[in-house]
């Protein structure tokens, strides 16, 4: 009787105890959800650039990638691409590629800004926003780094403050 | 536990006030024995939280089942609610400045102590979401302690009951005169057309009806939790989507949350405003005094599904499903999901026309038509007049370092740096062009971009909803509603009759509306000689009172 009571009391509390503790995760992480996880497959997309040639994700395959998402008016985004653009100059021949995703911007402000910065990466327009929904990006901006079978090795949201930084990105994708 | 025999022979379960059996007192050391009437609440069945207090178990089980605890969590979350209301909440800001300074900015001192305090974004607190849960886990061992008891006590109570029972119910009779057995049949007859459940023993009676309307506020309850139960399962990933989607005239974009299967296309966004003229003349004074009253907001959209497999940012192949006017409250519906019309933007530019013209002579060599969205790179003219866009600023405005820069993507306030070529200036003059305002950087040109006209488009602000939770949270509020029901309009009523030596003993008993069981007591016993039992509390004018 009183061993029961404690059984029934313990597993009520218990039940009710989990339902709490999930709905406050769940509305904690809630913001956090990425569409994109570390450790899972990136999104396959295909992006044509400012020259007019296509980009496909998974022609990538055997190779890292640093996917970074940017616009002409994200002073971050703007702030990080010199850095990107020296690095992407030394490790291209490592296998290391960089593309920069514009968030659909016409073509004559994107190849206005390539050119003051001189940027030499490929730089695609996502210009219907299908691939800032597959990869649910926002805010700007962000950096996704994609290792050789095409898997997801880290996210890095909001600006790269260093160089450094970039360097060891690329060396975590290195194939 | 220790368990406590009745004199009537029934065991009852440890804490017990009132024997479940014959109703007699339990003396164990209560002292309800100095009042005229008993505590009839939950039948003085034992509720065990109040009895036993040993392990840690019981003691939050026991926290929670209080009464009081469960008002006070109701009334420390109220206050907390309203609090939330005094400024606005985060999400309701602009998104001008960091959420810090925006409320030291609007409100001060006050705004910058909202913000440090949390109240900023009180709803989704983790401390808010406890107080609900609280409430929650509250509500369902508040429930449970008292629904089990009474039921227990309801369903063991025997027809012949204890006389301390009898004489201290609330309405209460004897009656001296021998009583014909006519009489007895006659009450009988009369309560059960009056659909009253009688019991007999011994030729006492226990005439009892209503008995579910004590289970209204369990049901209620159940309801209540069935409600919170849904709503917490918005917090579960796919069950609940609230997104916004922007869409210029003739634009077409992917539906977010649908993995890439819908597009959706704007082809025309309304605002109609009533008209003195054509709409019913009984509006004009109000028309008169408000001055522009919105009729109607619509966006007629196409809704597309994507046909095989597409990677992202491939251009899907669409294959229409419906067209569509969505207007406010009438959404377009897909699948689970819903479009509602919830915001727009009238009057976005969307191309600008210039005429390359000569600036001494005036004359013009053509016009350029600049899609602000999307602009090209070249305008070839005739003769050998070209105009090359050498950069474009849809939301310009001047940098820190000076140079021209944008806010946006959005074209708020175009700017242009333009080249134009002429057989006279071959390698081309470049001039600076924003609204109401030209530069030319490298000195005086012959040429110049005269404005020649804008075209603007509306946008529309779409709410992209899906909730799963809804038909849930329905079912709670449904059944919240039957409980609400079912206790508010039965009564529980017993009549007890009961022989005591030469006397007849009446007694009456119920949950509220004592003045309707009195006049049901007086009706029925009518030509009879059982007297009419007395209201004990009648002097004490407490009437109408609930006792669950």
């Amino acid at each position: 009787m009183k061993k029961q009571r404690l059984l029934i009391r313990t597993v009520i509390l218990l039940f009710l105890g989990a339902a709490v503790a999930y709905t406050l995760y769940a509305n904690f992480t809630k913001d956090e959800v990425q569409k994109v996880e570390v450790g899972k497959k990136a999104p396959d997309f295909v992006l044509t650039d400012l020259d007019g040639e296509k980009h496909q994700l998974s022609d990538y395959e055997g190779e890292g990638v640093l996917l970074n998402f940017w616009a002409t008016w994200c002073k971050p985004c703007e702030k990080e691409m010199p850095f990107l653009n020296n690095q992407y100059q030394a490790y291209k021949d490592q296998g290391v590629h960089v593309i920069a995703v514009n968030v659909g911007e016409s073509n004559v402000a994107v190849s206005d800004f390539s050119k003051r910065y001189d940027l030499q990466f490929p730089i695609v327009t996502d210009k219907d926003s299908q691939v800032m929904t597959a990869y649910g990006v926002d805010p700007l901006p962000i950096t996704f780094l994609i290792d050789k079978q095409g898997n997801v090795v880290d996210i890095h949201k909001g600006q790269i403050i260093a160089e450094a930084d970039v360097t060891e990105m690329m060396e975590k994708i290195k194939p | 536990m220790n368990q406590v025999k009745c004199d009537c022979g029934h065991v009852n379960p440890h804490g017990t006030i009132l024997c479940e059996a014959c109703g007699k007192i339990i003396e164990d050391g209560t002292q309800i024995t100095a009042e005229p009437v008993i505590d009839m609440r939950y039948e003085g069945s034992a509720r065990r939280s109040q009895t036993y207090n040993k392990s840690i178990i019981d003691k939050v089980w026991n926290f929670f089942s209080s009464v009081k605890v469960g008002v006070w969590l109701i009334i420390v979350t109220l206050i907390a609610s309203s609090l939330g209301t005094i400024l606005p909440q985060e999400m309701y800001i602009p998104n001008i400045m960091p959420v810090a300074d925006y409320y030291e900015d609007q409100y001060g001192w006050f705004g910058r102590l909202y913000y440090d305090l949390g109240f900023h974004n009180l709803y989704s607190s983790w401390w808010y979401l406890l107080l609900i849960a609280a409430i929650g886990v509250s509500l369902v061992i508040c429930s449970l302690d008292r629904v089990v008891p009474l039921y227990r006590a309801l369903k063991k109570q025997r027809v012949i009951r204890h006389e301390s029972f009898l004489q201290r119910q609330r309405i209460f009779g004897t009656t001296s005169m021998a009583v014909s057995e006519h009489s007895y049949d006659l009450v009988k007859e009369k309560l059960k057309k009056k659909h009253y459940n009688i019991r007999e023993d011994e030729g006492n009676i226990l005439a009892e009806k209503g008995r579910f309307s004590r289970w209204g506020p369990y049901v209620n309850h159940v309801g209540l939790i069935i409600f919170l139960i849904g709503s917490m399962l918005r917090f579960v990933p796919g069950m609940y989507i609230d997104e916004i989607l922007w869409l210029r005239e003739g634009e077409t974009k992917v539906i977010p949350e649908t993995d890439g299967q819908y597009y959706l296309k704007n082809v025309d966004f309304k605002l109609e405003v009533y008209d003195k003229e054509t709409d019913n003349e009984a509006f004009g004074d109000a028309l008169d005094s408000a001055g522009m009253v919105a009729k109607n907001y619509q966006s007629d959209v196409i809704l597309y599904k994507t046909k095989g497999n597409t990677v992202a940012g491939e251009e899907p192949e669409l294959e229409e499903v419906e067209s569509s006017s969505i207007r406010v409250n009438e959404p377009l519906k897909f699948e689970k999901f819903a479009l509602y019309q919830v915001n727009y933007k009238l009057d976005e530019l969307s191309t600008m026309s210039f005429l390359l013209t000569n600036k001494s002579t005036g004359e013009t060599f053509g016009d350029i038509t600049i899609n602000l969205n999307d602009p090209e790179k070249m305008y070839e003219l005739n003769n050998g007049y070209s105009v090359e866009l050498m950069s474009y600023f849809p939301d310009f405005e001047f940098g820190e370092d000076g140079n021209p820069t944008t806010k946006s993507r959005v074209p708020n306030n175009p700017a242009f740096v333009f080249k134009m070529y002429s057989p006279e200036k071959p390698e081309g003059e470049v001039s600076f062009v924003a609204i109401q305002q030209t530069i030319e950087p490298l000195g005086d040109n012959e040429y110049k971009m005269a404005f020649n006209g804008i075209e603007t488009m509306d946008v529309t602000g779409l709410t992209v909803r899906k909730d799963l939770t809804l038909w849930i949270i329905g079912l709670g509020g449904l059944i919240f509603m039957i409980g609400v029901v079912q206790g508010a309009y039965w009564n529980h009523r017993r009549l007890w009759i009961q022989r005591k030596g030469d006397e007849v003993w009446v007694a009456a008993h119920t949950n509220k509306n004592w003045f309707g069981l009195k006049r049901e007591i007086q009706l029925v016993l009518e030509g009879t000689e059982i007297i009419e039992p007395m209201d004990q509390l009648k002097d004490n004018q407490v009437d109408e009172g609930e006792t669950d």
